[in-house]
């Protein structure tokens, strides 16, 4: 009987936790969101955390993408000749790339590079007193630190998806084309005949929401993080885990707005 | 005390941490003008002190008053307007470290006043010249300084838009002897310079006297003694003698063990 007690306890005590974390988690977004639609705005801060959440993360996001493609046609073609489908492949790597693993893979790759990048800056700022020195010097916190990095994380990661969508296409016919015989004009006319401008704009917001999700939980954890240098690395590491598993149940809610009948 | 309003008036201030009473009904009053300095041993609360009076701190009780304002019952744009009459040098510094030396004196600049960047680089310099440092240490990283250099940048900021009050917690803490003589030497210098009301908090007892023209001592979350700075080595009070002596026997200790 104890032990149920303490189980139905545990449960009770991780249910009031998890409703703690999704509140001061809101509260949070909403004063990050308020101060994005009041002056002063720091442009610089923008602009420099744009750069790095777009432009850095370009690499890697290219490279998983393009790679991605590759896979995904090689993949396709071994099932889909098991129904002599092998035609349909264009439609099924594009369809995949620019409604799901663009926008997936981009964000999970962006959640480890710059979520983590987020949390582990914003967090030292918090145990070296820096983010107490912006107060004092008349600068509000959320609006200097968090206010621009939201805005950078909505606006730079579709554009990452976008350039995703276009390489891991790339990725499929360079395969198709290459490897298993497809004729390039066919390839390229079933690619664009079968994609609807849906696809790209679903996934494009899937892309907004999850680099505002980023964003969110680097800067989250990175300002209430405490302890030193031991509360940086564990405000980092809740930072990637919590976006990553954020950025896959949003997909799901997503996916069943834009695509269930 | 004179009749005259106090720079700085605290009444009752206390702040807990959960079962931790570390403030616990603090009085003190500034006078303007004055360089107050607040001693007491690690952890007796000085730093959340100073906190609760930038308003880093919500205080649980009390009441903090500048220039006879409550500043807790004020709005909070005048509360930020408040602000930006206090300059404050942190323990380690606390410089940004992704802005160069010039941006981080200048920043309260041009965040408070909108001084154009040009204008803002141009200031911050005159200022560095100040605490004794180049121009061209405007252009380093603060990784690249010093732990005396960065003191030097802390205090430049904190001076950089000529505040009526200053607060410096520890600014000696981690430097050498003769460094710890120089940037007192320079906190007094800038404080005489602006007429600025200070508030010092140190258990070194050599930059106390140094930087203080009076002093108070916190102990069990409050005031134990003031004075002036020049009674803390001969105060009459067996805490504060105890502690700028640095005995081991005494009634701290015996409060300790208590």
């Amino acid at each position: 009987m104890n032990a149920l007690l303490d189980g139905l306890a545990a449960l009770g005590r991780g249910a009031f936790a998890a409703c703690r974390f999704a509140g001061a988690l809101t509260l949070f977004a909403l004063a990050g969101v308020s101060h994005l639609l009041r002056p002063p705005f720091h442009l610089r801060a923008f602009l420099r955390a744009f750069v790095e959440f777009a432009y850095f993360s370009l690499p890697v996001v290219a490279l998983t993408a393009v790679f991605t493609g590759m896979v995904l046609a090689l993949q396709s073609s071994t099932g889909l000749s098991r129904f002599s489908a092998e035609s349909a492949m264009p439609n099924l790597v594009v369809l995949s790339i620019t409604r799901e693993l663009g926008p997936v893979l981009a964000g999970l790759m962006v959640a480890g590079r710059v979520g983590a990048a987020m949390a582990a800056e914003i967090g030292t700022m918090r145990v070296t007193d820096q983010i107490d020195a912006l107060t004092t010097l008349s600068t509000n916190p959320m609006k200097y630190l968090v206010a621009p990095r939201l805005l950078a994380g909505l606006l730079a990661l579709p554009l990452l998806v976008l350039v995703a969508d276009i390489l891991g296409v790339l990725g499929g016919f360079i395969i198709a084309t290459v490897s298993l015989g497809f004729n390039r004009a066919i390839y390229l006319e079933n690619t664009f005949n079968y994609m609807t401008t849906q696809d790209v704009v679903s996934g494009l917001t899937k892309a907004a929401v999850f680099g505002f999700v980023i964003a969110l939980l680097g800067c989250y954890h990175g300002y209430r993080s405490r302890g030193g240098a031991q509360g940086v690395g564990a405000a980092t590491t809740s930072a990637v885990v919590g976006a990553s598993i954020l950025i896959l149940a949003f997909d799901y809610v997503l996916t069943e707005l834009f695509f269930a009948r | 005390m004179s009749g005259a309003t106090p720079k700085i008036r605290l009444r009752g201030l206390r702040k807990a941490f959960g079962a931790k009473q570390v403030l616990d009904g603090v009085d003190l009053d500034v006078p303007s003008g004055t360089s107050m300095v607040v001693i007491g041993g690690s952890g007796s609360g000085k730093s959340v002190l100073i906190k609760c009076i930038l308003g880093l701190i919500e205080p649980d009780e009390g009441t903090i008053e500048i220039d006879g304002r409550d500043v807790m019952r004020l709005p909070r744009t005048e509360r930020t307007a408040l602000r930006a009459e206090i300059g404050m040098l942190f323990q380690n510094g606390a410089l940004f470290d992704s802005l160069p030396v010039w941006e981080n004196v200048a920043f309260g600049l041009m965040a408070r006043r909108n001084v154009a960047r040009g204008a803002a680089r141009t200031h911050a310099e005159g200022v560095l010249a100040q605490v004794g440092l180049a121009a061209s240490v405007g252009g380093l990283w603060p990784a690249e300084l010093s732990g005396g250099m960065q003191k030097r940048v802390g205090l430049a900021r904190a001076i950089a838009a000529q505040p009526a009050i200053l607060f410096f917690d520890e600014p000696t803490t981690g430097l050498d002897p003769i460094m710890g003589a120089v940037i007192d030497g320079l906190i007094v210098d800038c404080v005489k310079r602006l007429g600025s009301t200070a508030v010092a908090i140190t258990h070194d007892m050599a930059s106390a006297r140094r930087i203080g023209d009076a002093a108070a001592m916190l102990h069990g979350g409050r005031i134990v003694w003031s004075g002036p700075a020049a009674r803390l080595m001969d105060s009459g009070n067996p805490l504060v003698d105890q502690f700028t002596h640095g005995r081991r026997e005494g009634p701290i200790q015996m409060a300790l063990r208590g």
